[in-house]
């Protein structure tokens, strides 16, 4: 199914909720929709889904408009934050109802095939109420799966479980997102989690539509500031710097032999990932010395905090590390590995990617 | 118990009241618990050190608040006993074991100024004004407060409203430990780390024993020299987040730790290495284990890409390659078992149905029997 919003917008009131944006997802695969609270994902995904109307604009279905028509014909499955279920059904008739609606003949069949697809089988018999979060989000899913609708719009399904939870069923639901037979719309606040889910990645930011484009391509050339902004967990090393005849100065640290376009404006932005920040030295690097703040430890990654001539910045570094509050530390960076904002924070320059440096 | 007065000649004195907490307990919430899954806290044993800094970790359901409320005497342990220094304190209230909480959601007076909040944990207990003022002022400076000190606490933020409770919780000096619940529910992503540090500083500066209960491994591991990694009611492992990181002593903290967690292989161990399928990883010098089979587990940051035969290596067919920005996330397959494997950006290119050989036997492997670490 081919999705087309066409200048749409959305004005309440006096609040403008979507700014005039076009879209058009990849038919057959999934789109993020990555955004902070209050960027415009879910006023978007309801007019995706028949829920609300745009104030202008066109939204299409295979080439045809559908602004007026009402959900229930718009054969959209929708899958919510909250578990949605009917508490009085068993699992089992949960996922049968769609299925039902829908004509099925062979609902018991179809009624396994899913549930063992999600692991629930064994609970077919149960009521949603004596199941845990994780396993009433995967009925929710069932049964939106069973319509077997060619849109379905996923509004942050994950966030209310547990971190490993989310991580075991955000594998499967990217394995069952490949099999290409809907275009999927998926919700969500976390940069790491559009990574994880690859496709495409709308960037939304106060009701603006900023960027769209395949995953990996949007994180690693973001067309703005606000994108690399949106974009990035742990947020972007942001640092004043100026142009200057032989790269790039950062206000009070090292300059950056890098080789600006001639359009380049003087005043910038330089952009480093974390993970970019390193405490080994490799040929050609810039040093950042600075006092460590706090390391943080997620277990894959210790995150490092460091106060530095140029500013507060994060280090990413794999593993487990320790590092005294207020320890000297040295930052090493690749000038290559940096991104450069113009004054109006639209991107210059970009690290290149592939094959090693 | 009329403590408040003897605490505080401590107090004037400059001395910290703290206390080595001793665990020998469990707990089950029905008489007559006869398995496992009746109990809400299997039996366990624990000591935490004077002034030290302690994470209980686990997903919803472990135990862990149990645990906490045991500590602080809110809930008596259906057996066992509780000690404060050596002397038991099972049966004894919250105010008499003399300890500090903190919850998930702000608990303070809206009618208030931030200072009389801050101050009210020690105007119950008779402190004279003058010291008052002075800890007050401390408190709020370590938190960054001082400029609101007069502020009515009703307008305040969430987030500022929960550094009250903070700072509610730790300004008393001699409590025997601060007992934190979930402490940053409310505050907003963005800040987390700020009072993530401001807690460890606070740790550093006021050596009070701490112990902080979260389902959140970054606060866990950030904030604690050992955490405490609970599941079903069991306490699986206690070390340092390195120690967890390395050595998960329990298939659970391979898991539970790390994201994605660690890797494990069905394996049978003999005589010339470890026989995963029909192919045999020799052992490394000085590795070995009694014949038998074993679950060999290694962590998708030790996993690397290898030459073709390389020892330790398995021939794996690629799943799925995931750019995941800062590095590539590889899931392969051998013999019907997965293994993810975390990559350089930089790593060669690879499509899904490529055969990788991928380094799996290593020096960070460990090795796992009925889910417990056996070498």
């Amino acid at each position: 199914m081919h999705l087309t919003l066409e200048g749409i917008d959305k004005v309440v009131g006096s609040q403008t909720w979507l700014y005039p944006m076009r879209l058009q997802p990849c038919s057959g695969a999934v789109t993020v929709l990555l955004g902070a609270t209050q960027a415009g994902k879910t006023s978007l995904m309801r007019i995706m889904a028949g829920l609300d109307v745009p104030s202008h604009g066109e939204v299409q279905v295979n080439g045809h408009s559908v602004v007026g028509v009402p959900v229930r014909k718009r054969n959209v499955a929708m899958v919510y934050q909250q578990f949605i279920n009917y508490p009085s059904f068993t699992v089992r008739e949960n996922i049968a109802s769609p299925l039902k609606l829908g004509g099925e003949k062979n609902v018991a069949q179809r009624v396994n095939a899913l549930a063992e697809k999600l692991h629930i089988e064994m609970f077919l018999d149960r009521y949603p109420a004596e199941l845990s979060g994780g396993q009433q989000q995967r009925v929710a899913l069932a049964r939106a799966l069973a319509k077997g609708a060619p849109l379905m719009l996923l509004d942050e399904p994950l966030v209310n479980l547990d971190y490993k939870l989310r991580e075991e069923l955000r594998d499967e639901l990217s394995a069952l997102f490949a099999e290409g037979n809907s275009t999927v719309i998926y919700a969500t606040t976390e940069p790491g989690e559009a990574l994880l889910l690859g496709g495409y990645t709308a960037v939304l930011d106060q009701g603006e539509l900023l960027q769209y484009g395949p995953t990996a391509e949007v994180f690693h050339k973001p067309q703005s500031l606000r994108v690399a902004r949106a974009f990035s967990d742990p947020p972007m090393n942001l640092l004043a710097a100026v142009a200057v005849a032989s790269g790039v100065q950062l206000e009070g640290g090292p300059l950056l032999a890098v080789h600006l376009p001639e359009s380049a404006s003087r005043k910038l932005t330089v952009g480093v990932r974390a993970s970019a920040l390193r405490v080994t030295a490799q040929e050609g690097d810039v040093v950042l010395p600075g006092k460590v703040e706090l390391a943080e430890i997620s277990g894959s990654d210790t995150f490092v905090h460091v106060a530095t001539l140029v500013g507060e910045v994060v280090a990413q570094l794999t593993g487990v590390h320790y590092f005294e509050l207020g320890a000297q530390v040295t930052l090493y960076l690749n000038p290559a590995q940096a991104y450069v904002f113009d004054g109006q924070g639209l991107l210059l320059l970009a690290p290149v990617r592939g094959g090693g440096r | 118990m009329g403590r408040g007065c003897c605490c505080w000649r401590r107090f004037g004195a400059g001395g910290a009241d703290m206390a080595r907490i001793e665990l020998d307990l469990a707990h089950a919430y029905a008489p007559n618990p006869k398995q496992d899954s009746d109990y809400a806290l299997l039996p366990l044993k624990m000591t935490f050190e004077d002034g030290g800094a302690y994470a209980l970790l686990g997903p919803s359901g472990c135990g862990k608040t149990t645990l906490l409320n045991i500590m602080s005497g809110l809930l008596m342990p259906s057996q066992g006993s509780v000690k404060f220094d050596g002397v038991d304190v099972t049966q004894a209230s919250p105010q008499a074991r003399n300890v500090a909480q903190v919850f998930q959601f702000p608990v303070i007076y809206d009618t208030m100024t931030v200072a009389e909040n801050l101050g009210f944990p020690l105007r119950n207990r008779q402190v004279p004004k003058a010291q008052i003022h002075q800890r007050v002022g401390e408190i709020a400076e370590m938190l960054e407060m001082s400029g609101q000190l007069n502020q009515l606490a009703a307008n305040l933020s969430a987030d500022q409203k929960q550094k009250i409770s903070l700072g509610r919780g730790l300004v008393r000096p001699d409590v025997s430990a601060v007992l934190f619940d979930e402490p940053l529910t409310v505050i907003d992503p963005l800040l987390k780390w700020q009072l993530r540090r401001k807690i460890k500083q606070i740790h550093h500066e006021l050596k009070l024993t701490m112990i902080y209960v979260t389902h959140d491994q970054v606060e866990a591991l950030t904030f604690a020299e050992q955490v405490v990694v609970m599941t079903r009611g069991r306490a699986v492992q206690v070390g340092t987040a390195a120690e967890l990181f390395e050595r998960p002593r329990h298939t659970f903290v391979g898991n539970f730790i790390g994201s994605p967690g660690m890797n494990f292989l069905n394996g049978v161990a003999c005589a010339g290495g470890l026989r995963v399928a029909d192919t045999v990883l020799p052992w490394l010098p000085g590795q070995s284990l009694p014949p038998g089979a074993v679950k060999l587990g290694v962590r998708p940051e030790y996993v690397t890409l290898v030459a073709a035969q390389t020892p330790g290596a398995l021939p794996m067919q690629v799943a799925q390659v995931q750019d995941v920005g800062t590095h590539v996330m590889l899931t392969a397959r051998f013999a019907g078992q997965t293994v993810k494997a975390r990559l350089s950006s930089d790593a060669a290119r690879m499509a899904q149905g490529d055969t990788v050989w991928l380094q799996v036997l290593g020096e960070h492997s460990c090795f796992y029997q009925n889910e417990e670490i056996v070498a």
